[in-house]
């Protein structure tokens, strides 16, 4: 998962910074992720992960790191898989 | 016999409408000659209604954005451009209020608001970022515990008037243009240098005149918070409801001059109805629909304040952006249909019927944030957020 994201994040989130030099940790809105790029990255992880992100996980803490993004997937898909 | 509430905010009410009583007198020569409304907040400091949003505890009143609201809309039915920069300071103050407990520094300011009436202005704009106060130019240097910041500011409202400017900048020489930080200078840390001047349309008493700004601080001055989350959590919810008060205010003042000239209409020939008076039904209509979008909004940020998670999420940016939307296109129709109510009387300056101020002052609605760039905003959220369809919810 880590992988696609940052395979995402590469093509979508037009970054200033190459994303192999981020940590999964690194603050992305520090790294320069606009909102604009933010709703591109989601549209793509949607797609990606064929998931849905319910309303009360789109806001800048669920897209805050690359981790924060992979814990959000990974509430998502057991959340659907436990439904 | 326990009154205490009521009191409170009838005295807010009171206090206004003595603000509002000098703006009133004030406000054809303001707008005239584009000058600073200083004896309305002067008397806005005499009745000590610059620190009402600080908590009791810090030596303020506690007002709730609401409260505040209102009063934006009673001192904006006499001048817009008063309240305007009562709205903008409030604004400022809502970032020190909601954010400032994290630092002593900037409690200890809050204090000084209160106590000593200080008028905060702000420096959000630059040139060269094409209208996105998201986004800086400038940096800020840090070195030694002391911060310097140079700013191609091209607008700082009322920014000669001010006692502090709250300025935002990247939080150092090599952070991304978003990555922002909020600093207060306070006015003798500062030194403005004009580089345009404001004469528009309307709202020609905020002096919104352009300044290269350079200032020097304690370095302790900086919020800890980074600005896009400030910006994100207190800032934007606070212009689009506070700007609000004053917009609905505008159209208030403008329908009830109409009012008044359909009355005198109809007193004057009994048993006909005044032509204006259909259309004085409708603008009711649609200044009601103002009210209640406002009131709601309110009530939106009310309930999600103390909670980060909802203050950031997208459900509650869309419903503030909607806010601004909706007030700043509906007042234009309104204050336009009481002008075609109130014909030449209206158009003309100095009538107990003139709207002419109304309908310039209120052009500025939608350009302050550009209501494209807050509608490309929502479009794109409204790619992944899904709009809550319950009437009440």
């Amino acid at each position: 998962m880590n992988a696609k994201i940052r395979e995402l994040l590469g093509k979508l989130a037009n970054l200033p910074v190459a994303v192999d030099t981020l940590s999964n940790e690194a603050d992305l809105y520090t790294a320069g992720l606009s909102s604009f790029a933010s709703v591109q990255l989601m549209l793509g992880i949607e797609d990606a992960f064929e998931i849905e992100f319910p309303d009360h996980l789109l806001n800048r803490k669920s897209f805050q790191s690359i981790a924060a993004i992979e814990a959000t997937v990974a509430q998502i898909l057991a959340s659907s898989e436990a439904a | 016999m326990n009154i205490a509430a009521p009191v409170i905010s009838d005295s807010f009410a009171r206090r206004a409408a003595r603000v509002a009583e000098v703006a009133a007198r004030h406000a054809a020569a303001v707008d005239a000659e584009g000058r600073f409304p200083r004896e309305a907040v002067a008397a806005m400091k005499a009745e000590r209604l610059l620190g009402i949003q600080v908590p009791v505890s810090e030596g303020g009143e506690g007002a709730t954005f609401a409260d505040i609201a209102e009063l934006c809309s009673v001192i904006s039915q006499s001048c817009a451009s008063s309240s305007m920069i009562f709205a903008m300071h409030h604004i400022k103050l809502s970032s020190l209020v909601e954010h400032g407990f994290e630092s002593p520094w900037h409690q200890a300011f809050m204090r000084r608001v209160a106590a000593e009436q200080l008028l905060l202005g702000s420096a959000t704009t630059e040139g060269g970022i094409g209208g996105n106060l998201r986004n800086s130019i400038c940096a800020i240097e840090i070195e030694n515990g002391r911060c310097r910041l140079e700013k191609d500011a091209t607008v700082i409202s009322y920014g000669a008037e001010a006692d502090a400017i709250l300025i935002t900048s990247r939080a150092h020489k090599d952070a991304a243009p978003s990555d922002q930080v909020m600093t207060v200078f306070l006015k003798d840390q500062y030194s403005l240098e004009r580089t345009h001047v404001w004469d528009t349309l309307g709202m020609r008493g905020t002096c919104s005149d352009g300044f290269l700004f350079k200032g020097e601080a304690p370095a302790e001055q900086v919020f800890p918070k980074p600005f896009a989350e400030i910006a994100a959590q207190s800032m934007l919810a606070a212009s689009h409801l506070l700007w609000s008060g004053v917009w609905y205010g505008i159209a208030a003042d403008a329908v009830a001059r109409s009012q008044a000239f359909v009355r005198a209409a109809a007193r004057k020939s009994p048993g006909q109805t005044p032509p204006g008076a259909l259309r004085l039904a409708e603008i009711s209509a649609k200044l009601q629909l103002v009210k209640s979008n406002v009131v709601a909004g309110l009530k939106t940020y009310q309930e999600a304040r103390h909670d980060e998670e909802k203050l950031s999420s997208m459900a509650f940016a869309v419903a503030m952006n909607n806010i601004k939307i909706c007030s700043s296109e509906m007042i234009l129709e309104i204050i336009n249909g009481a002008m075609l109510i109130c014909g030449i009387m209206g158009y003309k300056n100095g009538t107990p019927f003139s709207i002419g101020r109304h309908l310039r002052d209120a052009h500025s609605a939608q350009l302050m944030i550009s209501n494209d760039r807050i509608y490309t905003n929502t479009s794109s959220m409204l790619l992944v957020h899904k709009q809550d369809t319950s009437l009440l919810g």
